[in-house]
């Protein structure tokens, strides 16, 4: 940029993808300048300091060269202080691009190429699960295609956090969808893979996000996966929920081992915790295990015993009472339940009276 | 000394039917007489704990009497209570239910002769986990009994849901009671030797249960794991405190299931590939590998089933422990004169009755026998239990 076409580029991070995809464009650009530029790449760990001198000392016949050494953070030492020395006398006929995980041996070859004045390209793993979302609609956005925040949600359920796999995923997407991508779009392409359907089902009712939620149910079990890890997804997505709620606000990565859940699954939890009241999410769990019993015995429709279950979350996290069968005093006083009927609390004291087994009546293992 | 009745705790109406029914059998094979006392089929029913199978039992051990009264001293009563009796098959099902083909072999056998020339009987355990056609292939076999067969066969209740109308139109049905925490105690002291203050307590904590209050009687683990399930409603302070409360009752069942079934698994294991391994390896090896490696697989199907099954029960013992407490709570609450379960946890059932209305108290309660509908009706055990430990936190 400053020095015209010739540069040193540092590309700092250990994200392949984003390291692969910042010298892919580096040289593209070398070569769209000059269509003669000469591309040589080095792996820094098997370079001598000889070797490099020749590489960057000038050209007999002149013309351009761009100059990429990949893994600087696995230089040789007399690599390390050859590179820093060139870079305080750097060529203009050269762009050199040292590509550095920012830790390793050497370390100081970043730092003194940083403080040499090179142009720093960052490619560091994306953390935080918000930096995933961007990058996943940023990858819609350069195919020219709007992707809702939700449908990128949705493809991190599906697809998972790899870079990779998520670039690919949406290349495919943008491939074979037409128009604007929305999680139920994801889930339909992603169909095949039961939990994901469950998941994606989860993830949208827990934000409340009833529409969602129940097109992805229709699709599911339109392509018939089965209810019952629908279910057990609705079920996972409160308890989750729940649990990352009540351990408070903290780092996901530290709480990680306590709740025994991968720190990204914290991140997604702490964002749908939002709005969320422990009144609710009791109310939302009880939801969760009676469409659990209507989805494994009998109920005539399971599916109506989903959508139900999706609708009952939904009102659990408005705070409408979502409480299903009899309802009871809450944590607060002076509900408006009408008043217990004491009757009721003495016959079954009195059933009681002969023991609790007396009362059981299982429903049967038929 | 104790003759076969002597187990049945509490149970005088129905022993006077056994011993009337053993009379009549009497009568049947001597040609004294008609013996109406006696029948072919029989449903022993009542609240678990009360003895069910303990009945069918000791019915079976008078049929086989050689003084016809279920002595407890003879052959046949002696060997028929240690189950090597030749003419008596205990059906005790390992997992969640009872099989067509298991059932089939069963009628078959069941329909020869007895070989000691008294009867044959037939013991099922836990007739409300026949499957539906299981069922149908028992219902044959009672509506057409070859003359020398006796089904007995024990139920939690005789409610549709659990024996098939028609089974039940054919069977006399023995209706066994809770019994008394008191008789239950008693026979602690006079049958096991347990001291009278652990058998007051382990009488009353196994609400009617006499296995249960023999266990807690002697096996410290059974106790530990007692007081970890009445230490849940104290720990119950929020939602994250719920899930862990679930979890930790979850995985207790599960040690306390492993541990149970973990011997017969290494045993039956070991049993089956000694079996396998006589196979030899010459001609035809391969096939029967092939073979072993089916039945591997079934053996490994069954012992799955039948942790899961152990599971359930260990879960299920954790739960009447906790509904015993919630129980004690909304007796409390109402001040009923009523004596506890619990009689070690008054304290904390006193505690939450000052907090709680009866109607509180109650709703408790149910979310516990909730539950373990609800886990009997297949769902999650994990969702039934959290689920269930909201509900007693809010
Ligand atoms: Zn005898």
């Amino acid at each position: 940029m400053t020095g015209g076409l010739s540069s040193i580029q540092l590309v700092l991070g250990d994200e392949e993808l984003l390291v692969a995809r910042a010298v892919d464009k580096a040289v593209a650009a070398a070569k769209e300048a000059d269509a003669a530029t000469d591309v040589r790449q080095y792996d820094a760990n098997a370079l001598a300091a000889g070797e490099l001198a020749e590489m960057v000392s000038p050209s007999l016949f002149g013309g351009r060269r761009l100059i990429v050494v990949r893994g600087g953070q696995d230089a040789r030492k007399d690599v390390v202080t050859a590179l820093l020395d060139y870079a305080k006398h750097p060529d203009p006929d050269v762009t050199l691009i040292v590509t550095h995980t920012g830790g390793g041996r050497a370390k100081a070859l970043a730092d003194g190429l940083r403080t040499a004045g090179a142009e720093v390209v960052t490619a560091a793993k994306l953390k935080s699960h918000r930096d995933r979302v961007a990058f996943v609609r940023e990858e819609l956005r350069r195919g020219s295609t709007r992707g809702s925040e939700e449908a990128a949600e949705a493809l991190l359920a599906a697809v998972g956090n790899d870079l990779r796999e998520l670039a690919a995923a949406c290349s495919q997407l943008l491939a074979d969808v037409e128009g604007r991508i929305d999680a139920a779009t994801v889930a339909r392409y992603y169909r095949g893979r039961a939990e994901v359907s469950g998941f994606t089902v989860a993830d949208a009712a827990m934000v409340g996000d009833v529409p969602g939620a129940l097109e992805a149910l229709r699709w599911a079990l339109h392509v018939g996966v089965d209810p019952v890890p629908i279910a057990d997804a609705i079920a996972d997505g409160v308890r989750t929920v729940a649990r990352v709620a009540s351990a408070g606000r903290g780092n996901a990565y530290q709480m990680a081992s306590s709740l025994g859940m991968p720190a990204w699954k914290i991140e997604r939890a702490q964002r749908q915790a939002r709005g969320w009241s422990p009144e609710g999410l009791v109310a939302a769990m009880r939801a969760a295990a009676d469409c659990n019993a209507e989805v494994k015995g009998g109920a005539d429709d399971r599916g109506y015993a989903l959508e139900r279950v999706v609708f009952a979350v939904a009102a659990a996290r408005n705070g409408d009472s979502g409480r299903s069968g009899q309802g009871g005093p809450g944590r607060t006083d002076g509900d408006g339940t009408g008043r217990p009927t004491d009757a009721r609390a003495a016959a079954r004291a009195a059933a009681a009276g002969r023991g609790a087994t007396g009362t059981r009546r299982p429903g049967g293992s038929r | 000394m104790a003759d076969v009745f002597a187990d049945l705790v509490g149970q005088e109406e129905a022993v006077d039917i056994l011993r009337r029914a053993a009379a009549g059998a009497v009568a049947i094979l001597d040609g004294s007489g008609t013996g109406s006392a006696m029948t072919h089929a029989w449903i022993f029913t009542g609240p678990p704990g009360s003895g069910r199978s303990v009945a069918a039992r000791a019915l079976a051990a008078a049929l086989q009497c050689a003084t016809g009264v279920g002595c407890g001293e003879c052959t046949g009563c002696r060997t028929t209570l240690g189950g090597t009796h030749a003419d008596v098959r205990m059906v005790t099902p390992d997992g969640l239910s009872i099989g067509v083909n298991e059932m089939r072999a069963l009628v078959l056998r069941a329909a020869s002769a007895p070989t000691g020339g008294r009867w044959q009987v037939v013991v099922i355990e836990d007739a409300d986990r026949l499957t539906e056609q299981a069922g149908n292939a028992l219902l044959k076999a009672i509506e057409e009994p070859p003359p020398r067969t006796v089904f007995l066969l024990c139920t939690p209740s005789t409610h549709p849901d659990d024996i098939s109308v028609t089974i039940r139109s054919r069977c006399r049905v023995v209706t066994l009671r809770q019994p008394p925490a008191a008789a239950v105690a008693s026979v602690l002291v006079s049958r096991d030797g347990v001291e009278a203050d652990t058998a007051a307590w382990a009488g009353a904590a196994a609400q009617g249960h006499v296995g249960r209050a023999r266990r807690l009687a002697r096996d410290a683990d059974a106790r530990r794991r007692r007081e970890a399930v009445l230490a849940v409603p104290r720990r119950l302070t929020g939602v994250g405190a719920c899930f862990d409360a679930a979890s930790a009752l979850i995985e207790a069942a599960e040690a306390e299931a492993e541990a149970a079934v973990a011997e017969a698994d290494t045993a039956e294991r070991t049993a089956l590939e000694t079996a396998l391994g006589a196979g030899g390896t010459g001609r035809g090896a391969s096939g029967a590998i092939r073979g072993a490696a089916g039945q591997l697989k079934d053996l490994e199907k069954r012992q799955k089933s039948r942790a899961t099954r152990a599971q359930r029960d260990a879960l299920d013992r954790a739960l009447v422990d906790l509904a015993g407490f919630y129980r004690d709570v909304l007796v409390r609450t109402m001040a009923a004169p009523v004596a506890p379960v619990h009689t070690d946890a008054t304290s904390l059932a006193e505690a939450a009755a000052r907090k709680w209305s009866p109607d509180d108290a109650l709703r408790r309660l149910e979310a516990v026998l909730e539950c373990r509908t609800a886990i009997e009706a297949n769902v999650k055990p994990r969702i039934a239990v959290e689920a269930m430990m909201l509900s007693l936190w809010n």
